[in-house]
């Protein structure tokens, strides 16, 4: 999505639109903050209340960890499209940008597969607390990572049509902060749900 | 683009279109101040319906079911559909007004929120004709929201609430980034008016409040649809989840409701008392104060809950301090009062009003601190007429001053006196007689959420008391509403500065102009535009300035491009109000919420391909 600001040419007064678009993803980013927070304090509250269902003996730690690490290195392509852009180097963003798009893929079809695994297992929402708050709180980020693809290809796709102007740079910027939030987050959710099993 | 290009007015800024389209900040605050005040008769109908069951006892007027939806359905249209929109009216108005920006940060994302709380709140009106509006308090207390006997009435409740969340967040997001990067030049924050800095205040509280309280919301509705066990204690689940993550969005929502209207009285109190705002930066602090310590009192609504005598303790005495920087207003507005020369018309009156009834409101909010008091209080009646003294005689009151004190500068006519005298006297008393009474019903026993009471009990007199006032209360609402729109047929003609009023936004004529301001001002002090108009003479008092020129706001300066209008955001919108109307009837709803998203990809796909400007000449 690209919001323009209240452009305006008076010479008087004019407000950068980059630092204003900036300055909203982060407030944005912000509230994002206390979402995945209410979120993870669920999942705290529940770890343990596996009722008769299995609990966290269900996590492949080894799957999860390459799917993260894949999701880790979708960061470095986003840099990576993102320096492109400063450039102006427009066919290496585009690349980078499919990249990037592609690993967030990668990452999500890793969930779907985790997620059908631990169903046969006999872990579903309605198992237990526990099986309700990990895959509430996993789906989300997952829909986010989703949300995130679908800028990424947005982007590239206005890109190659040519609908890009001059600021394009700035909507880069904007997609990497938000997917770069989305990777922190996941550190965040990988470390707190999978591996602190005490 | 030379200087020499004639302004670009863009076209089509007429007639229903030109409303569905309109990215105008004005025009949206206009929008978000008609629909709240028709939702304003639609909650206060139902408070009536309430109050006439309620007059005599074992009242035959509605059945148990029925007073569950009215009261259910009052709280949260008050609460998110009329007190929330009319604030966000003000703050789009003249926010950017008041800061000398020409709109907000993004024009077509206003409209959007504007076009999703609309949706919303239809949403949860049309509840009402498809099995009954939702009936489990505004608080929506699991398990009782998450029973499924209940057909779909919560699953209407939760969605609209996190819809109408969603349009709080992205107008949060807005105002927020327009306060930090749009002001004027020389509009440093601390000169920013006290009404702006509120709304900023309040935008942060939403921004980090509503996320908790969607979490809670998404939990419901899983529970309810998905089989999850968040609130299902048979499952291993915990109710009390619900109440942590309700409340902790639930504590800043109060002040999210009061300090725009503190905002309010800060601009209307100076201008009618000729005299800058007493301790204007620390009342400034003390809504930072407020935002911070808003999120650290939440469990003050749970004392009953059962949470152990050291959290009951620590909430205690985190509720009775955050009354401190509350409670240092009143005396800043009572200081800015002392020795000016008051001049009493109904926004002064209001005003005023506003100051005494939060005082009351405020003292009976304190005693709840007190944790064995309030198990006492708990669910009574007391608390019935705590909290309309602060959201009725404080919010309200403050919002109709705001409304007095404003309708010249948005419409160039002003509002009746002689009406609006009545309007206030009558609201004045109405709502005394109506919630005064409430304090003693509380305290002698009567629950609140019941539908009928006996004889005999000692409840007969003052409620029949309170339900005369309702509807004196009622009446005074009605003589606004023929005021208002008598005044904006052919009221007295307002000029651009009627009360000879101190910011920026009387410094551009009234209605604005589309650009708001022909040139951006310059701001050089506090109220500079009071400073423009007066001077000092030699005895230290204010006199007007003698070379004192209004700016000439009437032709547009050249170059000048404004936002174009967009179908785009209500179309994005509409997608949302067709995916949650088929989350409701899960399975083959999701059809239709399917076709939303679809629609709402469109929107947004359409909004991100057009560009913001398209009149170029």
């Amino acid at each position: 999505m690209s919001e323009h600001t209240a452009v305006d040419t008076n010479a008087e007064h004019h407000a950068d639109p980059d630092v204003v678009r900036k300055t909203a993803i982060w407030v944005f980013l912000g509230s994002e903050v206390l979402f995945f927070g209410s979120l993870i304090s669920t999942f705290l509250l529940y770890r343990t209340r596996i009722g008769d269902g299995p609990g966290a003996e269900v996590f492949d730690i080894p799957f999860t960890s390459v799917s993260s690490f894949v999701l880790l290195m979708s960061s470095l392509t986003m840099v990576l499209a993102h320096h492109a852009s400063t450039r102006k180097d427009w066919r290496q963003m585009r690349v980078w940008l499919l990249a990037t798009a592609m690993l967030g893929m990668v990452f999500l079809a890793g969930q779907v597969y985790e997620f059908t695994e631990f169903v046969h297992e006999g872990l579903t929402v309605g198992t237990s607390p526990f099986g309700s708050s990990f895959f509430v709180l996993t789906g989300f980020h997952g829909a986010h990572v989703a949300v995130g693809v679908i800028l990424l290809l947005g982007t590239a796709f206005m890109s190659f049509a040519g609908r890009f102007r001059p600021d394009e740079g700035m909507n880069v910027e904007m997609v990497g902060l938000y997917w770069h939030f989305v990777d922190i987050v996941w550190i965040a959710i990988f470390t707190i749900v999978y591996l602190l099993q005490v | 683009m030379t200087s020499a290009t004639p302004a670009t007015i863009p076209a089509a800024r007429t007639g229903i279109w030109g409303w569905m389209t309109t990215t105008d900040h004005k025009k949206i605050g206009l929008l978000y101040g008609v629909t709240a005040i028709v939702f304003f008769v639609v909650g206060g109908v139902e408070a009536l319906f309430i109050r006439a069951q309620l007059a005599l006892p074992n009242g035959e007027v509605l059945s148990a079911d029925a007073y569950n939806q009215m009261f259910t359905m009052h709280a949260t249209t008050m609460v998110f559909l009329v007190v929330m929109p009319l604030a966000t009216a003000f703050i789009n108005y003249f926010l950017p007004l008041q800061i000398g920006a020409r709109d907000v940060a993004f024009p077509r994302l206003n409209a959007f929120s504007y076009w999703l709380f609309l949706f919303a709140g239809l949403f949860l009106t049309i509840s009402f004709f498809v099995g009954g509006s939702p009936d489990a308090g505004w608080f929506g207390y699991a398990p009782l929201s998450t029973q499924l006997d209940e057909v779909v009435r919560m699953d209407y409740w939760a969605l609209g609430l996190n819809t109408l969340g969603v349009a709080s967040i992205v107008s949060s997001v807005n105002f927020i980034t327009t306060t930090l990067t749009m002001r004027a030049p020389g509009m440093s924050l601390m000169r920013m008016p006290v009404f702006s800095w509120m709304s900023t205040i309040v935008s942060f509280l939403l921004l980090f409040s509503l996320p908790m309280v969607a979490v809670g919301l998404f939990q419901v509705y899983f529970d309810r649809n998905l089989g999850t066990l968040f609130f299902d204690a048979a499952g291993g689940g915990d109710p009390v989840l619900w109440q942590h993550l309700f409340w902790l969005f639930g504590h800043p929502e109060v002040y999210v409701l009061i300090l725009p209207a503190m905002g309010i009285v800060s601009e209307v109190l100076p201008t009618f008392s000729r005299k800058p705002l007493f301790g204007r930066n620390f009342v400034i602090f003390s809504g930072i104060a407020i935002g911070f310590m808003g999120f650290g009192v939440w469990a003050h609504h749970m004392f009953t809950t059962g949470l152990g005598p050291v959290a009951e303790a620590a909430f205690a005495l985190t509720t009775m301090f955050i009354a401190v920087p509350t409670g240092v207003k009143i005396f800043n507005w009572l200081g800015t009062i002392w020795g000016g020369r008051l001049q009493l018309n109904s926004s002064a009156l209001f005003a005023i009003g506003f100051i005494f009834l939060f005082v009351i409101g405020g003292l009976s909010g304190v005693t709840h601190s007190i944790s064995p008091a309030d198990s006492q209080q708990h669910d009574s009646y007391y608390v019935v007429a705590h909290f309309h003294y602060v959201l009725f005689g404080g919010a309200i009151f403050g919002v109709f001053s705001g409304i007095y004190y404003w309708f010249p500068k948005v419409t160039g006519r002003l509002l009746g006196e002689r009406l609006g005298k009545w309007n206030f006297w009558l609201m004045f008393i109405g709502m005394n007689l109506t919630f005064a009474p409430m304090h003693m019903l509380g305290l002698n026993g009567m629950p609140r959420r019941t539908y009928r009471y006996g004889e005999g009990l000692g409840f007969d007199m003052w409620n029949l008391v309170a339900t005369v006032g309702s509807f004196v209360l009622a009446f005074g609402v009605l003589l606004f509403l023929m005021n208002a729109w008598r005044s904006y047929r052919r009221g007295e003609a307002a000029g651009d500065d009627p009360w000879d009023a101190r910011t920026l936004e009387w410094s551009t004529t009234s209605p604005p102009p589309v650009y708001n301001f022909a040139h951006i001002p310059e701001v050089t002090a506090e109220d500079d535009f009071w400073h423009r108009k007066y001077g000092v003479d030699e005895q230290g008092r204010a006199a007007r300035r003698d070379d004192y020129v209004p700016v000439d706001q009437s032709t547009p300066p050249p170059g000048l491009h404004l936002p174009s209008p967009s179908y785009y955001p209500i179309l994005g919108s509409f997608g949302i109000f067709m995916m949650i109307t088929g989350l409701v009837y899960v399975p083959w709803g999701l059809l239709a919420t399917g076709a939303g998203a679809v629609v709402t990809l469109w929107g947004m796909f359409g909004w991100s391909m057009e560009d913001l400007v398209r009149e170029h000449h």
